[in-house]
């Protein structure tokens, strides 16, 4: 367990460093600022509490914001070290390679925690200080940030993987890149217009359901815009939610299994390449 | 099992080309083993087979006796120190950072860092980030994590690249210190000279196969390279000399009063005889068995090539 900690330390002080990760966290903090402020303002119509209506601007930060730092986080994780040459000389200790996937893994999500604690936490109480806050909010608050770190480790976990499989260091950024649009945006856009395509509704509310579940992100939003009663009305949500997601836990639990298929996955390869 | 590292039938592909072919070595404690071959004859890869970097194609490997491709064998690792050819560390460390991570991998203390530190001329340089280095001194820190956690074993590739001649020394009598307590290394180098002193065993590859191994003596009796001998003596005496040694002899150069001949190394005795009987004339006979460098020449030269 030692060499593990010690994997985890090197890897948090090492992304700490890393003035790109430094400079997304700044924004991810500097923009729940933003929202919170904006979110605490007078809600007008809508039965939420101002917290409420925070944690679903959160939500929407999160699905773009938070695949793209973990993925900068990670997907040289293993090909970088390679192209630079330490990773042989790692390996050569008496570390396993599951040890070093694990220990990498586990050092980049504290970073994303530390960074969504700091960023979310910090929203949390600026609006607690205007006065907009019931218990509620607070649970919601606290839902937004457990599913987030969820859905960075789904991320980081697939960064990983593409830093094992891919050969070069510009070509895991490239992969990374091109995933983070297809998993963040384009999935969207395609589940979208299929919709509207879709006149005679022969796509059914289950598939539609199952289609949104499969993609991590997608996941990630329908949890925490449908989990909280006051978060569904200020996402506009209210009917939806109930119908079609049968259980908070699921959503959650798709999360946890994508993060486990990819560092399994990752591991494995990882255990059988050649260095 | 007193065998350190022992391979048998190692096989390794990449691909299509075949890197290493049907390597067979073993090595006690106490040993300095020379691995010597051209550039691309397999030696790094022997060491990363060894090491469990990668897998052999065929054959097996055994580091302390446990396949270092199992949990057994990492845990092997903890007793094995492995310095790469052209170390890298990651360059926004600091040289005690960097040692204190990998000391923490293999449990070693603080205090033994820093010692380490002083012990390679680091000390210095310590809290200095590692981009600033030089290629000496990354070297040097190089050196000190393989040190770390009194290995039984140590692969150094390459090791006195880019050490300067008072180092190279000192580097040479830190390892010569290890194998008298029963460490053993195995050193890949160019240096022929340079390691032909300090070691015991010898193996060379040529184009992945294991072409020489044995003792560096037994080697020089099989390569069949002759001995060289220079005399010195009055320069009247010459051509009775070169008459009086006879056969076995082939005179190589007469210049004033030196004289070098080559013979066979089971000669080297008769020769000798001969040459005391010649009252006074011989001032001085220095005998100089084949050099490594001959020996390495002999074995690793490619077919068709000189």
């Amino acid at each position: 367990m030692s060499a593990i900690r010690q994997i985890i330390v090197k890897e948090i002080r090492d992304g700490l460093r890393n003035r790109w990760i430094a400079a997304l966290i700044v924004v991810l903090a500097g923009l729940a600022l933003v929202l919170a402020l904006l979110g605490a303002a007078p809600g007008g119509e809508v039965k939420a509490s101002a917290l409420s209506v925070t944690v679903v601007s959160l939500a929407s930060l999160s699905v773009y914001l938070l695949p793209l730092i973990a993925l900068m986080l990670s997907y040289d994780a293993i090909v970088g070290e390679a192209e630079r040459g330490t990773l042989l000389l790692l390996l050569s200790y008496p570390v396993a390679r599951w040890q070093v996937a694990l220990g990498k893994f586990l050092g980049h999500l504290a970073i994303l925690t530390l960074a969504i604690l700091i960023g979310y936490g910090g929203a949390g109480v600026v609006v607690a200080l205007l006065g907009g806050v019931d218990a509620e909010g607070w649970h919601a608050l606290a839902a937004l940030c457990a599913s987030s770190v969820l859905l960075g480790a789904v991320f980081i976990a697939i960064g990983i993987c593409i830093s094992v499989v891919v050969e070069e260091h510009s070509k895991a950024a490239g992969l990374a890149l091109t995933l983070w649009l297809v998993l963040v945006v384009l999935y969207d856009l395609g589940l979208l217009g299929a919709l509207l395509l879709d006149s005679n509704q022969s796509l059914s509310s289950g598939l539609f359901t199952a289609l949104l579940l499969a993609n991590p992100t997608d996941a990630f939003r329908v949890f925490n815009l449908t989990l909280v009663e006051g978060v569904r009305e200020a996402g506009g949500l209210a009917g939806l939610g109930a119908q079609t997601v049968p259980h908070p836990a699921l959503p959650l639990g798709l999360l946890a299994l994508w993060t486990a298929t990819a560092l399994g996955a990752a591991t494995a390869l990882f255990i059988r390449k050649e260095i | 099992m007193s065998k350190l590292i022992e391979t048998c039938h190692l096989t390794k592909r990449y691909g299509d080309k075949l890197v290493l072919r049907d390597v067979g070595l073993s090595l006690g404690a106490g040993h300095c083993l020379a691995l010597l071959g051209h550039n691309g004859a397999g030696k790094t890869t022997l060491m990363k087979l060894l090491l469990g970097l990668t897998a052999p194609s065929d054959g097996e490997v055994r580091l302390l006796g446990q396949d270092p491709r199992t949990a057994s064998g990492a845990e092997a690792r903890r007793a094995v120190g492995y310095l790469p050819e052209n170390v890298a560390f990651e360059g926004a460390m600091t040289g005690r950072e960097l040692l204190r991570f990998y000391a923490g991998l293999k449990a070693v203390s603080h205090a033994r860092c820093d010692q380490l530190l002083e012990e390679v001329g680091l000390a210095g340089a310590a809290r200095l980030k590692v981009r600033t280095y030089s290629k000496g001194m990354r070297q040097r820190l190089g050196l000190a994590q393989a040190l770390l956690g009194a290995p039984r074993l140590l692969f150094l590739d390459e090791p006195t690249n880019g050490l300067d001649p008072p180092l190279r020394r000192h580097f040479y009598q830190a390892i010569a210190a290890l194998t008298a307590e029963g460490t053993s290394a195995v050193v890949s180098s160019h240096v022929l000279s340079e390691i032909e002193a300090r070691a015991d065993v010898v193996a060379i590859l040529r184009a992945g196969t294991l072409v020489a191994f044995g003792a560096l003596d037994d080697l020089r009796q099989a390569s069949g390279l002759p001995l060289r001998l220079r005399l010195t003596v009055t320069p009247e005496s010459v051509g009775e000399i070169a008459e009086a040694v006879g056969g076995g002899f082939a005179l190589q150069k007469v210049e004033g009063g030196t004289m070098d001949f080559t013979c066979g190394t089971a000669d080297k005795m008769a020769v000798v005889r001969r040459l005391a009987k010649l009252n006074g004339v011989v001032r001085d006979l220095d005998i100089q068995p084949p050099r490594l460098e001959d020996i390495y020449a002999h074995f690793a030269a490619e077919e068709g090539m000189p």
